[in-house]
């Protein structure tokens, strides 16, 4: 499909979208430059299907989390638990987790070969090798692009943060793509009608900007003007929408059940999106970088991400979102199997791991095999090309399939990759 | 004669996995260590030209063994570990013999310290709580609660009237043990906690704990001026708390079998530095004072490990700088002055075991 010449510039776009605070009207990427390629058409029919990304920034130690090693010299004083999966063993500081690990399945392979934090994270969301000699589309604006139901008048791709990294970039893409952050759980920028402005009035504004708009219609209409007639729309609807974004609106058992605490704020928050059909939220929990006292700090950090990550596994399951909802808890890096002088773990991208589930994919499963010690992969060793793949493949997206943008074709995932194929099976 | 300016090491026994605690026993001829991934070793030094003899204490824990108390009547150890569980072991014997196996706390027990008399051992760990065990039996006698967050050390004052503990965030608590009653809250020691806002995570505590003899003066080695939770910047630091200083309280509700005595509830409580004095070694990099003690001879010994390397420093009680430094080889994870003061013992993170002398 041809470009439409008449949209020519995405600085106008950017320009003209950060009128509405960084906000991107959702189904924009159907009208527009942005055209899809038959095959991302079928992707996109496969919609209403969502993405949840926990991001442990900082990098979290697989050995007190998803492979423990107790009893050898990188082990650590933690013990391994047994979980609902007969025969697969966590970490003890996970004790809420290991009850919904018949719901996930682990992937104790990774070997990403890299120890950057930047670097991990643009790689483990972008599902490219770093330095790329372009700028590519962050996981979530890719799912944004390819699953937000048409009409869909929230934001497709969000980000909850108390700290570690920004919204993902939509590269390509399209700002309108581009991660919405709620920092610190609270409402995207931009999303309340200013004081001073009544309602009557705004809906008077936006009546005269409805003429001036039809009369410009009538006589150029572009891609361009119907995409800013939508992202005002949409921002319109987003007014009247904002008690989405409250998680105050939530029970008081829900906010007990989560915890008080901002992970499990922002977990309870996850889940009032992923039921609206968010279809990309990523949560971050900060922070594991721990090259000090690795093991004091775990106890704290993963004291704060068990109980909430555990309860919102299973409120997705038993709410009936869990099957179309990927659930993925990943790191930019591992940590060092050995212990430094200071009871810490350095960084370690050469065998560590992460958790997947939802949305179909394999339950309960173990993917990879890392040797006694940690150290090394010794059994099907991936990286976060593939993990890219598999989530995509997952949610119904041919990752194989090209974006076509500006003229050029941009394939949605590495090609020199491909999907964990035993997850989807 | 005991000079710390001559202090030198006399002893090295390299272990292999990196050490973590270190005591001596009652008579001051043997040690006790203990090492990651390893059971807790009773080491006797061979003397002149001699191989040492290294026995373990096996069949207690399955997680390391964080802290070590040696009874009084010397035949008995006492282990506590990251898996909750105390261990009795008799060391008479060739070969230490496992006694019992106590589950003394949810999560980590991070340290034991028995009483002067003998007859009750107290630990604290991450259950927020300090329990009191009859050494004779093990059962448990007395549960103090009252912590907000994990205890990370528990010390005797040296006559037995008091017990006190410190928990992660610098609160310190003495409780008469006999009665099984809160008596006060410490002041603070605010320089032990930080809450790092970049990394967001709680750091500090009292990594070391001693008394001055005469039960007038509280250390609590630690770190302090922390810019960086998460790669151990800060400064390793002595906190000195008068014992005499004004009670008072930090804001927590009373515990509910506290004495209601008068004493105890002054009109407004005193300023958070009152009655506390830190030691800094002079120039000391960044780590935590992973060790402390008090010498007969009238000065505090501190040992330090992290970033800046592992030191021992010797200070005067009436300065707050050292007077004397030794640099170490390794970083050190916990000290151990000898029955007779003339040697220190520290733990070292690379594997070995290592005895200093403080004399020519």
């Amino acid at each position: 499909m041809a470009n439409n010449p008449a949209c020519r510039s995405a600085e106008h776009g950017i320009s003209r979208r950060s009128l509405l605070g960084g906000l991107g009207a959702g189904a924009l990427g159907m009208c527009g430059g942005l055209a899809a390629t038959p095959a991302l058409a079928d992707a996109v029919k496969a919609g209403n299907k969502r993405v949840l990304v926990v991001f442990l920034h900082g990098g979290v130690s697989q050995l007190e989390s998803w492979d423990p090693k107790p009893g050898t010299d990188t082990g650590g004083p933690f013990r391994a638990i047994p979980t609902t999966v007969p025969g697969t063993y966590i970490s003890e500081l996970l004790p809420h987790t290991a009850k919904q690990m018949h719901r996930l399945s682990i992937i104790r392979s990774l070997d990403t070969k890299n120890g950057d934090h930047g670097r991990g994270q643009r790689e483990m969301i972008s599902g490219r090798d770093q330095p790329a000699p372009l700028d590519y589309p962050s996981l979530g604006a890719v799912v944004a692009k390819t699953s937000t139901p048409a009409g869909f008048s929230l934001p497709g791709h969000i980000l909850i943060r108390g700290a570690g990294t920004g919204p993902g970039s939509a590269a390509y893409l399209g700002p309108q793509f581009a991660g919405v952050a709620m920092n610190d759980g609270k409402p995207p920028e931009y999303t309340a009608r200013p004081d001073g402005l009544t309602g009557e009035a705004d809906r008077r504004r936006a009546a005269l900007r409805s003429r001036f708009n039809d009369r410009f219609a009538g006589r150029r209409r572009t891609a361009d003007t119907d995409a800013y007639t939508f992202s005002y729309d949409q921002a319109l609807d987003l007014l009247d929408r904002r008690e989405v974004f409250d998680v105050a609106k939530e029970s008081a058992r829900d906010h007990d059940r989560y915890g008080a605490h901002e992970f499990g704020q922002h977990c309870l928050l996850a889940r009032r999106l992923l039921e609206r059909g968010v279809p990309f939220v990523q949560v971050n929990h900060s922070n594991y970088d721990t090259h000090f006292e690795n093991f004091d700090f775990h106890i704290e950090q993963l004291g704060e991400f068990d109980r909430p990550f555990a309860t919102l596994v299973n409120d997705l399951t038993e709410r009936g979102l869990l099957e179309d909802t990927l659930v993925c808890v990943m790191s930019e890096f591992g940590r060092t199997p050995r212990i430094n002088d200071r009871y810490g773990r350095d960084h370690w991208g050469t065998s560590w791991s992460i958790v997947m589930g939802g949305a179909g994919v394999q339950a309960g499963g173990i993917i990879g095999r890392t040797n006694a010690d940690g150290t090394a992969v010794e059994d099907r060793a991936v990286d976060h090309g593939h993990v890219f793949h598999t989530i995509l493949q997952a949610i119904g997206v041919d990752s194989l399939g090209e974006f076509h943008v500006a003229g050029r074709d941009h394939p949605i995932a590495d090609p020199a990759k491909g999907p964990i194929d035993e997850l989807l099976a | 004669m005991i000079d710390p300016t001559k202090t030198h090491q006399v002893l090295e026994y390299k272990h292999g996995k990196p050490l973590l605690a270190v005591r001596y026993a009652t008579d001051g001829k043997s040690l006790f260590f203990s090492a990651e991934n390893s059971p807790p070793q009773r080491f006797v030094p061979g003397g002149e030209g001699a191989e040492p003899t290294v026995s373990p204490l096996e069949g207690g824990h399955d997680s390391w063994v964080k802290s070590i108390a040696v009874l009084p009547d010397g035949r008995g150890v006492v282990t506590a570990g990251y898996d909750g569980r105390l261990v009795w072991f008799d060391v008479a014997g060739e070969k230490p013999e496992r006694v019992r196996v106590v589950q003394g706390h949810e999560g980590w027990v991070r340290s034991v310290a028995v009483s002067p008399d003998g007859r009750l051992l107290a630990s604290g760990g991450n259950d927020a709580c300090v329990r009191l065990w009859d050494t004779t039996n093990g059962r448990e006698v007395g549960v103090l609660s009252g912590h907000a967050s994990h205890v990370y050390e528990v010390a005797w004052k040296p006559d037995g009237s008091a017990l006190v503990s410190c928990d992660l965030k610098g609160v310190v608590k003495e409780w008469d043990a006999s009665a099984g009653m809160f008596r006060r809250d410490l002041v603070t020691a605010e320089a032990l906690w930080k809450y790092d806002t970049t990394f967001r995570a709680d750091i500090g505590g009292a990594r070391s704990i001693d008394f001055k003899a005469d039960g007038s003066v509280l250390a609590l080695g630690g770190i302090t001026n922390v810019t960086n939770a998460f790669a151990g910047i800060g400064k390793p630091v002595i906190v000195l708390v008068d014992w005499e200083q004004p009670a008072h309280r930090s804001g927590e509700p009373p515990e509910a079998n506290e004495p209601a005595a008068e004493g105890n509830m002054p009109d407004a409580p005193p300023a958070a530095n009152d009655g506390v004095k830190q030691l800094l070694g002079k120039g000391a990099g960044d780590g935590v004072c992973w060790g402390v003690a008090w010498h007969p001879e009238g000065f505090w010994i501190g040992q330090a490990g992290g970033g800046g390397g592992g030191w021992l420093r010797f200070f005067k009680p009436d300065a707050t700088e050292d007077f004397h430094a030794m640099k170490l080889p390794a970083n050190g994870r916990g000290m151990a002055l000898s029955p007779d003061a003339t040697q220190v013992a520290v733990a070292m993170a690379n594997g070995f075991l290592r005895v200093y002398a403080l004399h020519g």
